[in-house]
């Protein structure tokens, strides 16, 4: 059991130094403020869970060599939908109009994907010009906070799950993220989407047909983004038409999370772990009453530190 | 040996393939016939059309005329994986193996089988490789191990290799061999693409050699069939031999205590560059000839200040230097010119900018640039170099040509000590090309030292004064212009000896002791063996 586990550990050397330094930041906490406990960890998880999910979507389409500018406004887009859709409608009602959401983000990054693909442009232009399109189009779907989430939709992510410490955000959070990425991760699509990322030209002869993979990359980049979007509209209760910078967020938290935007490495729990992190030491600085413009300022600090340090480290080793 | 008539029984026919880019045509009527159970060479030198043709069979380029068969069935793809599907898998030069991902999942990607795999790499000589390795980690020879094993598991009807066995330790290679050697006689074909030519002799059946998009020959490969070989090659190559540019001057002309320019000693780099010595005296062109990726590439990086020699040493003017910079080889007096001209020039910026580059960049000039003093330098470099400026404002609207008498340009303004062309002509019109050879004799005799690589082997006699040719990352002879015609440099690239000194026992002798030992042991071995055959001068 050790002997299997030590080969997983060399190659996930970063997501355990950031399981590290989670703990570090719940120790930290804990000592800042003696009274954090169980509703403090089922409030942050509640609070992460958009963002985690955006930190997904953005991962899988960076491993796969691309990046996408418009996750934060394919959750407006998603947030905004579902509030509209389920305000004063029923139980089975609002269950379709989960599954209609998802397919709208599937669709929506579709289309990022195809025309990123077809056009030849470059991704950052084309998912920057879509974050509009998207953006203006939850606007014009709801232009300010608004509709409303189905009860058992907001049911389901918050409170606890038996034990008070398992915030029930979190396992939908897991759940969700083992049930679609570990089997995909499992599958020759997963390995298609780390080849095409690592080097287009060695996948392209090695038979793997580039086009159709960068395609379903960006769909399943839309995909977690609706996820994102529907957690908004559960955690908030209402649709979020201009939700905030999630997208850049995003880019931080794979960052942070051992995602190389270079393609090709990298996970999706690393981003998460990632999320939490920031998420922490936002915590953090607001209980000892840093000005919040000052503790975002920190926050950036904390980024490059932490990816300098690491680089620093990889540098070590491959000249040792 | 059973007579084999008609194309019925031909594992890959094709036929009168043609491509042409634009104007340019790649290929006029290549043909090639594989046999099942035969090991085929492809020949052909620069530009004769192996690299499109190879990119025909293997899905990337789409031909425009001709018909290709497999077994009988015809052969039509867009991709690699469509080539698969047809039969043909190809090993490439680059391993077509992701880095970022295990041999297993490498293995998973392309759906071959992993027990077979496993077998081939143990007969090809890594038994102990761990499947959960990450491609990244392992060296080049490795993979290019992996990358044969795969393909060889897949059990595709014809397999092709391109250049498998360089960058090879000698073991490795003798492993390939014996392993492509194994596949005569089953109902499977290899065609063989190699540079060297005692490979060839040592592992095919037949060869087909291409010349100007043409099948020129087929020739059963036995004793003796190199120099065949090379001749089709060549073909009628002595035909409109132009007159020199101007005249060399001669090594005896230089006087004794010359101090050159450039000494090389031992240089080494990696698996590509092995103890290469050579000088470079002012007043001299001294020409670079080799066949593709012999380590020119990797000599003139070193030399540029790109890369650092794993061994060995270079000299400035008699003084040994060590380059952490290509700025430190610019300051050292040594200046280079790349093949590849968006490698050093700023195409969205104009010609007077891109030319007073190299000046306004010197270090701690960080204040106003001296204007009329640029503008000064610039005219006299365009004037030299009669740049066409109609199109000046950005470089990239230039044609070819003169966008490569800007890169020249550019070092020509400031004075040039040493220059290092690595393929200059590559690519551009015949009238510009005399210009460059005119421009290079002319420094040359301005006291200038010109290095000058180049793929076109006339050239070596339009502009220089005496070629070095490099081998497998050695320098196997150096040849004087008045010896340097293009048969001689031909041969010399392969490392063939002079025709007149090789005596039929000597390559018989070669060719069947290859035939048992590893290739690169054993010319080592008919080197010492016969020191005085055509060895370095």
């Amino acid at each position: 059991m050790v002997d299997a586990l030590a080969p997983w550990a060399r190659r996930n050397v970063w997501t355990l130094g950031l399981v590290g330094l989670l703990v570090v930041f719940l120790a930290l906490t804990k000592m800042i403020q003696p009274n954090y406990g169980a509703p403090g960890i089922q409030g942050l998880a509640i609070s992460i869970l958009p963002i985690a999910f955006a930190a997904v979507a953005q991962a899988i389409v960076v491993i796969s060599g691309g990046i996408d500018l418009s996750v934060g406004s394919m959750m407006a887009l998603a947030s905004v939908t579902s509030a509209v859709l389920m305000q004063n409608q029923g139980d089975a009602f609002g269950v379709a109009v989960v599954v209609g959401v998802l397919l709208l983000g599937l669709t929506a990054g579709a289309i990022n994907g195809g025309l990123i693909v077809a056009t030849k442009v470059p991704d950052i232009v084309v998912t920057l010009a879509m974050s509009f399109v998207w953006a203006g189009t939850a606007l014009l779907i709801l232009n300010t906070p608004g509709g409303g989430a189905a009860p058992w939709l907001m049911a389901v992510i918050s409170g606890p799950l038996g034990n008070p410490w398992l915030p029930k955000a979190l396992i939908v959070l897991a759940v969700i993220v083992a049930v679609v990425w570990l089997p995909l991760r499992r599958s020759t699509l997963g390995l298609t989407l780390y080849a095409v990322g690592s080097s287009p030209l060695a996948a392209f002869r090695s038979g793997v047909a580039v086009g159709p993979t960068k395609i379903i990359a960006y769909a399943l980049t839309g995909f977690f983004s609706a996820l994102g979007g529907l957690a908004l509209t559960a955690s908030g209760g209402v649709g979020a038409p201009v939700p905030g910078s999630y997208t850049l967020q995003s880019v931080a938290a794979i960052v942070l999370g051992g995602v190389s935007l270079a393609g090709g490495r990298g996970g999706v729990l690393g981003p998460i772990i990632a999320v939490i992190v920031l998420a922490l030491v936002r915590t953090d600085l607001t209980f000892l009453g840093v000005d919040p413009n000052l503790s975002t300022a920190i926050q950036g600090a904390i980024l490059i530190g932490v990816v300098m340090f690491g680089s620093l480290v990889a540098m070590r080793k491959v000249r040792a | 040996m059973h007579v084999i008539d008609g194309a019925s029984d031909l594992l890959l026919n094709a036929t009168d393939v043609a491509k042409h880019y634009g104007a340019v045509i790649a290929l006029r009527s290549a043909s090639l016939a594989v046999r099942p159970g035969e090991v085929h060479a492809l020949m052909g030198a620069n530009g004769a059309g192996k690299s499109t043709l190879v990119k025909i069979l293997t899905g990337g380029v789409r031909p425009d005329g001709g018909t290709i068969l497999v077994r009988g069935k015809p052969f039509a793809a867009h991709s690699p994986a469509e080539a698969r599907r047809g039969g043909i898998v190809s090993v490439y030069q680059e391993p077509a193996l992701i880095p970022d991902l295990d041999i297993r999942s490498n293995l998973r990607l392309t759906q071959s089988p992993v027990e077979a795999t496993r077998h081939w790499l143990a007969e090809l000589g890594l038994p102990d490789l761990d499947l959960t390795d990450l491609i990244r980690d392992l060296p080049l020879a490795s993979l290019r191990i992996i990358d044969l094993a795969r393909a060889l598991a897949i059990e595709p009807d014809v397999l092709m290799l391109d250049e498998i066995t360089a960058a090879l330790p000698a073991n490795l290679t003798e492993h390939v061999l014996e392993v492509i050697g194994r596949q005569k006689g089953t109902d499977r074909s290899v065609i063989f693409i190699s540079h060297r030519l005692i490979e060839i002799a040592a592992v095919c059946d037949r060869a087909t050699v291409l010349r100007e998009g043409r099948t020129v020959g087929v020739v059963d490969v036995t004793a003796g069939s190199e120099n065949r070989i090379v001749a089709l090659m060549l073909g009628d190559m002595v035909r409109d031999l132009p007159a020199r540019v101007a005249d060399a001057a001669t090594s005896s002309g230089r006087p004794a205590d010359a101090v050159p320019r450039i000494s090389a000693r031992n240089l080494s780099f990696g698996t590509k560059l092995a103890d290469v010595s050579f000088d470079l005296y002012p007043g001299e062109v001294l020409g670079v000839v080799a066949l593709e990726g012999q380590g020119q590439d990797e000599l003139f990086d070193i030399a540029s200040g790109s890369e650092r020699p794993g061994g060995g040493e270079l000299l400035v003017d008699g003084a040994a230097v060590s380059f952490r910079h290509p700025a430190d080889a610019i300051r050292a007096g040594l200046v280079y010119v790349p093949a590849d001209r968006a490698e050093a020039l700023l195409m969205q910026r104009s010609v007077r900018e891109n030319i007073a580059l190299p000046f306004t960049t010197r270090f701690g000039a960080w204040g106003p640039i001296d204007v009329r003093g640029e503008r000064r330098k610039v005219d006299k470099a365009i004037e030299t170099l009669q740049i066409d400026t109609r199109a000046a404002a950005e470089v990239r609207r230039l044609s070819g040509g003169n966008q490569q008498k800007v890169t020249i340009a550019r070092w020509v303004a400031g004075g040039v000590r040493t220059m290092l062309c690595f393929d200059p002509t590559r690519g551009i019109d015949i009238g510009t090309k005399q210009q460059i050879y005119q421009l290079l004799r002319d420094l040359a005799a301005a006291g200038a030292a010109v290095l000058l690589y180049t793929s076109e082997l006339k050239e070596i006699q339009l502009a220089c004064d005496r070629a070095i040719v490099i081998f497998g990352g050695r320098i196997v002879a150096e040849i004087d212009v008045a010896d340097a015609d293009e048969a001689t440099l031909l041969r010399a690239a392969y490392d063939l000896r002079p025709e007149e000194l090789m005596p039929e026992e000597v390559a018989s002798a070669a060719v069947e002791s290859a035939a048992v030992e590893s290739a690169a042991v054993e010319s080592a071995a008919v080197e010492s063996a016969d020191p005085g055959v055509g060895g370095p001068a």
